[in-house]
């Protein structure tokens, strides 16, 4: 067993007060209430799998954006800015923004207008039940993993923080979310997914704050990066404060990684792949109220998303430049299977991922504290909570409802969507431990995404916009991006050199490699989608209505002035993400 | 997100805030009475007194906006014949 999953009994960052313990015990109860309060009116399959359609561009928003913001993303996110620098930013801009306002204008009228229940049944409804299956296993076994590593970076936390034993963390955690989400279906999700966002910004906002205080502001911060990175003999020591002007080379930088990978693996294929297909974000769209709130949302969420680095990459920095261990040298962190490793807690090491906890116990007092870890527990919630939920939905309507029971009633289906929920949680538990053994936490998530999202964008993609590709190309190009996925990740597996190959230079480090592997293996399921429709007789036009570009009737929004138009909203955050990237080139 | 007797998840967000706030800013006025001895960087800033107080004044405006009696009246001149 990996030693991070041993009872840990080294010292502690922090002991709890008992106001903090007040904190987080309120925070249960408060969720666990909410999951009482709402299951009354989870009583339809349209009430639990869907909230019943009735949210708000606000709420639908903020759900959207924070069932991807869990602990595990602040975590995880946090521990690779600490490891590659200002890079990690882009996974929130460039990875995230164009993504989330081509879903809002280009592909939410046909996921809306069709009103399916998920991206599977999307795919059914354009090519079948070939690539429904293909699509709905494959996401069924992400959100399983993506819930354990969850778990997985919450229990890290709690061992951290509080040296609290990863087991009990892992099913305490694990039984709240199972009763609230059973109860209340995706609308007990979204309340608690909009709770978890304000939750996160108030435990998290006051580190980088007070750490710019400290560092003497941004051009302060800058110069102590470079000042301790210089120290430590680290290659390329200014390449860790800026974000474009590194990316010529693939040796420049400390990720290994071009601009072409950062343009085209992430913000073409995994960034597209990821914010417009993959269901778990996609469903708190699915459940506005209305075309215009579900074109909205996404806005609302990309606007804050550009602010989430705040919280998050600049903690990671932070801890480059002020961290110190005991007797005041600078402290370095190290992977976590070094910093696990018997030697590395019997030297007191700490992870990569342990960045945040770090900087929270490094600020904040009583109560603020109780409140910090609240927020990852939160995050942590949110994220599995929104993996579970999107899970019950495929299984329930794409797996069990098209490939063993077509009858089912919707009072079943409701019924059945309650025990999925726990069964869920059970299984993710165990992936949980998987999860325990990988290095760092994102480059873990990031293999996974390129495994199954990336090809489902270019299926997806085409079924929208090319009413020529047929079914038989449809579940066979998604089946040839997959495979071909997991093929280029095991032939660097079994030989370290064909990352040449793969990801275009030896020095590409496991976050370039996903970005070109995604963009490939898209590439992949593209061709044989549109070679396989070639050779094979398209839907009549009749068949793709509501499905496709061209053919489905696109339902006029009411005229609004323009302060409530998704084009302008749209536009005002195209424009803040370009001042970005220039602020910080 | 508001229909009928239905609570607001706003009001449930001012709650969190609200309770949190109170909690961290008596915390931080007590703090700064009683000092403790082992104190985080930057103590002297007083985060806890003025961060509690600014989620408590949020959480009671969310509280209050999209309080239970004050939904249960809007709703009532919603679907009143007279002022519809």
């Amino acid at each position: 067993m990996n030693p991070a999953l041993l009872m840990f009994s080294g010292s502690t960052l922090v002991h709890l007060s008992p106001v903090d313990l007040v904190i987080i015990v309120f925070y249960f109860a408060l969720v666990l209430g909410i999951g009482l309060y709402l299951k009354g009116q989870a009583n339809t399959g349209e009430d639990f799998f869907m909230a019943g359609r009735e949210m708000t561009a606000w709420v639908a928003g903020l759900a959207f954006l924070s069932a991807n913001l869990g602990s595990l993303e602040l975590m995880g996110w946090a521990g690779n800015s600490y490891k590659y620098g200002i890079l990690a930013a882009h996974w929130y801009w460039i990875g995230a923004i164009p993504s989330m306002l081509f879903l809002a204008l280009v592909m939410m009228p046909f996921y809306y207008v069709c009103k399916t229940h998920s991206v599977p049944g999307y795919l059914k409804l354009r090519f079948g039940e070939g690539a429904q299956t293909i699509s709905s296993i494959s996401f069924a076994f992400m959100t399983v993993l993506m819930s354990g590593i969850n778990m997985y970076a919450m229990a890290v936390v709690m061992k951290v923080v509080l040296g609290w034993n990863m087991h009990f963390s892992i099913w305490v955690s694990a039984g709240t979310v199972a009763v609230y989400v059973a109860l209340g279906g995706l609308r007990s999700a979204i309340f608690n997914e909009v709770l978890q966002f304000f939750l996160i910004w108030a435990g998290a906002l006051l580190i980088p704050i007070l750490g710019l205080i400290e560092a003497g502001g941004w051009h302060g911060l800058q110069a102590k990066i470079l000042q301790n990175l210089t120290a430590l003999n680290v290659p390329n020591p200014g390449s860790y404060t800026h974000l474009w002007s590194t990316l010529g080379n693939f040796n420049n930088n400390p990720m290994g990684i071009n601009w072409a990978g950062i343009v085209f693996g992430l913000g073409a294929v995994i960034a597209m792949g990821y914010w417009t297909t993959d269901f778990l974000v996609v469903q708190r769209v699915l459940a506005a109220k209305d075309l215009r709130s579900a074109e909205l949302a996404p806005i609302i969420g990309a606007a804050f998303k550009m602010c989430v680095p705040f919280i998050v990459i600049l903690p990671g920095l932070l801890g480059l430049a002020l961290l110190r261990d005991p007797q005041g040298h600078l402290l370095r962190l190290v992977p976590a299977n070094i910093a696990w490793s018997p030697a590395g807690q019997a030297q007191g090491l700490h992870g990569y991922d342990e960045v945040l906890p770090l900087m929270l116990a490094r600020y904040c007092g009583p109560g603020l504290l109780g409140l910090g870890i609240t927020a990852l527990i939160a995050g942590f919630m949110s994220g599995m909570a929104g993996n579970v939920s999107a899970f019950t939905t495929v299984w329930t309507y794409d797996i069990y409802g098209t490939l063993i029971d077509k009858n089912a009633t919707d009072e079943f289906k409701v019924k059945m969507g309650r025990w999925i929920t726990v069964i869920g949680v059970v299984v993710s538990i165990g992936t949980a431990y998987i999860a325990a053994g990988a290095p760092s936490i994102m480059d873990y998530v990031q293999a996974l995404f390129s495994f199954f999202i990336a090809p489902l964008f270019g299926t997806v993609l085409l079924g929208m916009l090319w009413k020529r590709a047929t079914p038989a190309g449809g579940w066979t190009g998604l089946l040839a991006g997959t495979l071909s996925s997991v093929g280029m990740y095991t032939w660097v597996k079994l030989d370290p050199t064909a990352v040449r190959y793969v990801a275009l230079s030896m020095d590409a480090q496991d976050q370039a490699q996903n970005m070109f592997r995604a963009l490939w293996c898209c590439s992949i399921c593209v061709i044989v989608t549109v070679v396989v429709s070639l050779l094979t007789r398209p839907k009549p036009d009749s068949e793709l209505k509501d499905v496709v570009y061209g053919l489905t009737p696109i339902p006029k929004v009411e005229h609004v002035s323009i302060f409530h138009s998704p084009v302008f909203w749209g536009t005002v955050v195209a424009v803040a993400f370009v001042i970005l990237q220039i602020i910080f080139w | 997100m508001k229909s009928g007797s239905h609570l607001s998840i706003w009001f449930f967000t001012g709650l969190c805030l609200g309770v949190n706030g109170a909690l961290i800013f008596a915390t931080g006025i007590y703090e700064t009475f009683h000092p403790p001895v082992n104190k985080v960087v930057l103590y002297d800033l007083h985060a806890n007194v003025w961060w509690g107080g600014v989620l408590l004044i949020l959480g009671v405006f969310f509280s209050l906006r999209f309080s239970p009696a004050r939904e249960r009246s809007r709703m009532a001149g919603k679907t009143d014949p007279h002022t519809s």
